[in-house]
């Protein structure tokens, strides 16, 4: 078959002509989901910069603690595993020694260094466990400062819980759902997932809970227990960037430490160690 | 032929190998999936009502982009309300969306997932809703 130039050519033009607008056609369907539109949700409660406050003076009994970290790891499905060496725990208490470790001295009251003291993810300014993710499946939220999780995205690899100078990161050494206690025995229909093995999961201040216009569920859990005991709630939740905010005012008048400052991270919970004339 | 007698025989059992899935299906082709819409959740509402997030072929053929959209947006972006192409908001959410109408996990998700051999890894963590027994 023998063919001149201008044939040659209005061939060539016309099916590269087609072969784009097939593509256009093909693609319109798929089109759809770039096409889509999000929004946060309006309700929810907006911060540049949450941060949270613990005042250790309203943490007098087991039962003070024990609310806060039940709540948590209730609406979250954190698993109850015995094993010291393979617990999963999201909100938890430490001993003053290890929670602050350099900042006492010998002359420390003897009740402050023996009382638990409520420790979580710091959500750090400077997150050192977010620059070591391969994965980029712990990330730094632009919008609101939260040190959140991708757990779609994890690897398991364990480098962030090398990196967290806070102990703050739990790994699924196995399977959680059979250690999700029995009070949560309405647990298929919960609202929030579990985690799977191989996951490694950590505090995200409620981020879920944020998100429906709810104050994170410790701080939730902290407030009905002063309600009904009358004392002042232990912890307070708000933005730092909102001069107004609860947790600025308390931080202005009180003198409040932070965890393992010296190493940079700029921890996002700060502890008071007087009361609170705010509340 | 060299080695004849065994080169037949390898034969034959190759043959038989390949052919066997479709002499022991009897030739029909597998049933095809049949996802179930009747939750007593999606029966509750009114006619008009019974539409998903987006059309029903979209839904068929992208809800698996769709759903990692969603996961995108929530997890990362911090947004967790979806406006679909009729203007109508959503919050994105499988267990709390999803799966609030298509309560039916066995009947629906794992109808077509099944006979295309696909296991996707969401209920690893998302929790299925309970079945009812119908």
């Amino acid at each position: 078959m023998s063919m001149d130039r201008r044939e040659f050519l209005k061939i060539t033009g016309i099916s590269s002509i087609l072969g784009i607008g097939g593509i256009f056609a093909a693609g319109g369907l798929r089109n759809l989901v770039e096409a889509q539109q999000v929004m946060p949700n309006p309700e929810g409660l907006k911060a540049k910069h949450w941060a949270m406050v613990v005042d250790v003076s309203q943490f007098k009994t087991d039962e003070d603690y024990q609310v806060c970290i039940d709540a948590c790891h209730h609406v979250h499905n954190v698993p109850s595993i015995v094993n010291k060496k393979q617990e999963v725990k999201w909100l938890w208490t430490d001993t003053f020694e290890h929670a602050f470790p350099g900042q006492g001295n010998e002359f420390v009251p003897e009740k402050m260094k023996e009382m638990p003291f409520l420790v979580l993810c710091n959500h750090c300014t400077n997150p050192p466990c977010v620059r070591v993710c391969p994965t980029k499946a712990t990330f730094k939220r632009k919008s609101d400062g939260i040190v959140m999780m991708d757990m779609h995205r994890c690897i398991g690899c364990r480098f962030c819980m090398a990196a967290c100078p806070y102990g703050a990161r739990s790994f699924n050494f196995k399977d959680p759902r059979p250690f999700i206690t029995k009070e949560n025995d309405n647990y298929p229909d919960l609202e929030y997932p579990t985690r799977t093995k191989g996951v490694v999961e950590k505090c995200i201040f409620c981020y879920e809970r944020l998100a429906k216009g709810l104050m994170p569920a410790c701080v939730e859990a902290s407030r009905e227990h002063a309600k009904k005991t009358g004392k002042r709630p232990g912890l307070y939740f708000g933005d730092l960037d909102d001069p107004d905010s609860e947790v600025r005012k308390i931080l202005s008048v009180h003198y409040s430490i932070r965890r393992k400052p010296e190493l940079g991270t700029q921890p996002n919970v700060y502890y008071i160690l007087g009361g609170n004339e705010y509340a | 032929m060299y080695n004849g007698g065994k080169i037949i025989i390898g034969l034959i059992v190759f043959v038989g190998l390949m052919v066997f899935p479709y002499i022991y299906e009897g030739g029909r082709p597998a049933a095809k999936p049949d996802p179930k819409l009747d939750t007593p959740e999606i029966l509750k509402l009114p006619v008009s009502e019974r539409k998903c997030v987006e059309s029903k072929a979209f839904m068929t053929k992208e809800h698996m982009k769709l759903l990692n959209q969603w996961r995108d947006w929530y997890v990362r972006e911090g947004n967790s309300v979806y406006i679909n192409t009729e203007g109508k908001s959503y919050t994105i959410s499988l267990q709390n969306t999803c799966m609030k109408c298509h309560s039916n996990k066995t009947k629906f998700c794992d109808e077509c997932h099944n006979y295309a051999a696909v296991s996707p890894y969401c209920w690893d963590c998302h929790i299925a809703p309970k079945e009812k027994e119908l």
